[in-house]
């Protein structure tokens, strides 16, 4: 968060949550974004623009189109996605959970694919995931920091484009639950403000419900989205 | 058109004995036309109509302060607090998932969400009870992989989390496996919808999914005969499910109840449209006409039967107030959902269906939905019962290693780690999962309040066989202690009875009996039973039945979820208690069954007064912050009990059994009832002490937590690494 003696313009952060048909952890996302502090938006993926002043948006896990075809395959065809495309263009932070993660890599905003499980099996449980780039998290102290944080998905092993080399975020700890390249866990493109991972922070940020590391990572991106705002 | 005559040997085809038959021909006073023949079918199958268990239903209690609504409607409502009210269920689809076990598994639990957010509840939490026969067949391993991928794909796709259940094995499943989904939902109580086609001259709508060929007679034919040789021509008669749509018609219905225009709803489950529209105007007193070709259909040529019959999933049928229909029509397009007005509530308690212009059925309504054939089976108790009864426990032998021993029964099927089966299930998404499967019970919190709800599953097959009436007192009394543990006060249960084939008087004896001994177990115990589900006819010609299992899903409410007690230890240095006292009750045990592959006796005896005292005192306990953990002490007895404390937590044990007379093995792996094992901070002991002995409950100090293994004296000590990994392997290695 910004530091009390530097004034700025936005005192809170308002971002938005995306609503695809089938979208699952859309409501979780929202949640844990305003347990932070947030001001949250849902965008139903109908909408052509975005809310005025968003400083940030999350992509949220579930099976949008049921995942029919392939973990966010018709999502990128919907009509709210040009102005996605634009917002990242713009440098503002996204956040692609689980299948948002699925959705931004088969929209082109990140590279590479996720395909099915090594052991083509749905898998739920909590898992350890290092930060691989602390850059990525301005001003934040995560060099070296291990999150316990869960994954559930069925579609969760990346695999790189040969073209487009991904900038590492997470990997997973020690192991390498669905036989992702390199234990890849999450990935940012070049510039570093779209962001995609498989592992679910939005579930881990109430003690009762199982573990606050989620909420480490979700207060560094809404730092982030303020940190957007203000410097224009 | 060119339809079947209808005939007496037509009428055998679709399941109606010939005194049915005679009987329809009474009421419409005329042969029916081949759809009316389908009509009566399905309705007066045992799936729909309940005949042959109506009568001991009846004697089950209902009421209490609590109910909201009992059974009779899409699924039970209980009040919890704060205007909130908690809408369960739990349902079979055995037959089907034995089949096509991905489809039927899958339709499975998408039948039992739609009978929860029919009533205007969100889905929250899913349970579900699972019985094959043994993995060391492949056949069963492909039931249950497939069993359990159908269950994560619909559940995970949809959006509700799977929080708990059970998985057992057993050979007299292996040609009849069970499959019961459980949901539980949140309603506002002024947001709950009933299934009421009332109000004459409203309009009735169809929403959902189109009408297509699938799932023809999986109610009538599937459902209500036992398996043979034509069994495998049935797998047309299963469903197919599509979870994304669910999904949309949750949401869509949901936003189109909070328009107020919706009069009443009711799923597409069983039977279709049939089913629905006859119990929506029968409970509200009216009559019906549709109009088949307003239907929105899938393929092309369907008769007015296909259409009257299909299962086809993903479909509701509602009645809303006239003039209002464009609201509804609203919320269904922008969900991009089919939709179509099909017909009208009338006041003269008829059925109408046209189809081409013509009317293909006339029949009254009330005389098919509630007057359905009764039948008092005859019982008769098995001949070989006595026999099983008796257990000469003095001949077996002593046992040599008992630490080997202990991880034998770990590493055993029925006993060991199902983290194969639940990691496969979102347990987390709506994030209300505040302790997952794998314990006692799921505790889930009732969103935006501080509200627990506990939920646990349970049957215990193998008492239920060697004498039912106490084997579904067990029932009843393990799945309230199982909340009890976790600290909620169980409100009210679920159940599914699943029997063999009731024509057989030994089947309908275990039927009766277990009935009978459910029924005193909840008026003892005060947990009314709100809904159910019965499956019969679970046998195969020649083969004999599955064990009697009336499967229990127990709901317990917890004031504030924040003080819910978990299974394993929590710190290191605690003290270890016993609740309950040990006898030399090995009948029936889950240690005879793997170590010396008997399955006789009889089961432990249960003293539903000591049980309801027990609950109370847990729930007391943990309401005064005095517990760290508590588990049940069940199957495989108090060894078991205390390692799995142990193996879940990470946290060694030592312990010293009172012996009080019994042999080891009693002593370690007797399954007498109401116990369970605690921990607790040492300075906190006098103090739960005390409150035992307020509740009269027996309660010893035994031991205390820490370390790296398992010691419990007479005889194991293991380390509990190696416990873990035994415990841990079992499926994994099974399945891979």
């Amino acid at each position: 968060m910004p530091k009390a003696d530097h004034p700025s313009p936005h005192p809170k952060p308002r971002v938005g949550v995306l609503v695809f048909p089938g979208s699952n952890d859309d409501r979780d996302l929202a949640r844990a974004f305003e347990f932070l502090g947030a001001d949250v938006e849902m965008i139903w993926h109908k909408d052509r623009r975005l809310p005025q002043g968003l400083m940030g948006l999350g992509v949220p896990g579930g099976f949008s189109y049921g995942d029919y075809l392939r973990a966010g395959a018709m999502a990128r065809f919907s009509p709210v996605m040009p102005a996605v495309a634009n917002f990242a263009r713009d440098g503002f932070p996204l956040m692609g959970i689980c299948n948002g993660f699925q959705i931004l890599c088969e929209s082109g905003l990140l590279p590479g694919a996720l395909v099915r499980n090594r052991d083509l099996r749905f898998i739920c449980r909590d898992i350890s995931i290092s930060v691989e780039d602390a850059g990525l998290f301005r001003g934040q102290t995560f060099d070296g920091a291990t999150l316990n944080i869960p994954i559930k998905h069925g579609e969760g092993a990346y695999v790189p484009d040969p073209q487009r080399k991904p900038r590492v975020a997470f990997r997973y700890v020690a192991e390498n639950p669905n036989g992702t390249t390199d234990a890849i866990a999450g990935i940012a493109n070049e510039e570093g403000n779209v962001l995609g991972l498989m592992p679910h922070p939005e579930h881990a940020v109430d003690p009762l419900l199982g573990g606050t590391d989620g909420a480490i990572l979700l207060r560094a991106f809404l730092a982030l989205a303020l940190e957007r705002a203000n410097s224009e | 058109m060119s339809e079947p005559e209808v005939n007496l040997q037509l009428g055998r085809e679709h399941g109606l004995t010939d005194q049915e038959y005679e009987r329809m021909l009474e009421i419409l006073g005329r042969v029916p036309s081949y759809s009316e023949l389908g009509i009566f079918s399905v309705m007066w199958a045992e799936h729909c109509s309940y005949k042959s268990s109506k009568n001991h239903l009846m004697t089950l209690p209902t009421d209490g302060p609590q109910v909201i609504q009992g059974p009779g409607e899409n699924a039970g409502v209980v009040d919890i607090g704060e205007g909130y009210a908690a809408v369960f269920k739990i349902e079979s689809h055995n037959h089907p998932s034995y089949v096509e076990p991905h489809a039927g598994a899958a339709t499975g639990v998408g039948g039992i969400l739609r009978d929860i957010f029919t009533m205007g509840a969100r889905p929250l939490a899913s349970l579900n009870s699972l019985r094959f026969g043994p993995l060391d067949e492949a056949r069963q391993r492909y039931l249950l992989r497939n069993v359990v991928s159908g269950i994560a794909d619909y559940g995970n796709c949809f959006g509700c989390a799977t929080v708990g259940g059970e998985v057992t094995f057993h050979p007299d499943y292996r040609n009849n496996i069970l499959v019961n989904a459980m949901n539980v939902g949140i309603v506002r109580h002024d947001q709950i919808f009933l299934a009421n086609a009332s109000g004459e001259g409203n309009p009735v709508l169809y929403v959902g999914s189109k009408t297509g060929r699938d799932g023809i007679h999986g109610a009538s034919l599937l459902a209500s005969s036992e398996f043979d040789e034509h069994t495998e021509e049935m797998r047309p008669t299963v469903q197919v499910g599509d979870p994304f749509t669910e999904k949309l018609l949750l949401e869509a219905c949901l936003e189109a109840m909070r328009t107020g225009a919706i009069v009443g709803i009711q799923d597409m489950g069983a039977a279709g449209l049939t089913c629905s529209s006859f119990e929506m105007a029968s409970r509200a007193g009216t009559g019906i006409e549709m109009d088949l070709d307003l239907v929105p259909q899938r393929e092309e040529g369907m008769t007015p039967y296909e259409l009257l019959l299909s299962e086809s999933q993903e479909r509701m049928l509602l009645v809303a107030e006239r003039g209002r229909e464009s609201e509804i029509e609203d919320v269904f397009k922008k969900w991009d959902l089919d939709y179509a007005t099909v017909g009208t509530v009338t006041g003269d308690g008829r059925m109408r269906i046209r189809w081409h212009g013509e009317t293909v059925v006339d029949i009254p309504i009330d005389p098919i939905a509630q007057a359905a054939p009764v039948y008092d089976r005859p019982v008769q108790v098995p001949a070989d019962l006595t026999a099983r009864q008796q257990l000469d426990a003095a001949s077996l032998p002593s046992e040599m290693n008992l630490s080997k021993t202990l991880l034998e029964l770990l590493g055993s099927p029925n006993l060991c780690s199902r983290e194969w089966v639940y990691q496969q299930y979102d347990q987390l998404v709506q994030s209300s999962t505040v302790l997952r499967p794998g314990g006692d019970a799921a505790v889930v919190r009732v969103p935006d309040t501080e509200i627990g709800l506990a939920m646990s599953t349970d049957c215990n097959p193998r008492y239920c066989r060697l004498d039912p009436y106490l084997g579904a007192q067990h029932a009843v009394a393990e799945a309230a202690r199982n909340v009890a543990v976790t600290g909620a006060t169980p409100l009210a249960l679920t159940n599914c009875l699943n029997f063999g084939n009731p024509e057989r008087p030994e089947s309908m004896w275990e039927f009766a009996e277990a009935v009978r001994g459910m029924g005193d177990a909840c008026r003892a115990l005060g947990i009314p039973v709100v809904s159910g589900n019965v499956s019969l006819y679970n046998e195969t010609s020649g083969e004999g039945s599955i064990p009697p299992t009336p499967t229990i899903g127990m709901l317990g409410r917890l004031e504030n979820v924040a003080m819910r007690v978990p299974t394993g230890f929590t710190a290191e240095g605690d003290a270890v208690l016993l609740v309950g006292e040990t006898l030399d009750e090995l009948g029936g045990s889950e240690y005879l069954a793997v170590r010396h592959g008997i399955e006789r006796g009889a089961p432990p005896r249960l003293d539903l007064l000591a049980e309801k005292r027990l609950h109370a005192f847990l729930v007391a306990a943990a309401s005064q912050s005095l517990l760290h953990s508590a588990h049940d002490t069940a199957d495989g007895g108090l060894a078991i009990a205390i390692a799995e404390s142990a193996i879940f937590s990470g946290i060694g044990v030592d312990v010293e059994l009172p012996a009080g007379g019994l042999s080891t093995e009693s002593l370690l792996f007797s399954e007498t009832a109401s116990r369970a094992i605690l921990s607790t901070s040492v300075t906190q002991v006098d103090e739960l002490v005390g409150l035992a002995t307020t509740h009269a409950v027996p309660i010893t100090v035994v031991g205390k937590t820490g370390g790296d293994r398992i010691r419990l004296s007479p005889g194991v000590d293991v380390a509990l690494a190696e416990a873990q990994d035994v415990w841990r392997r079992t499926i994994p290695e099974i399945m891979s």
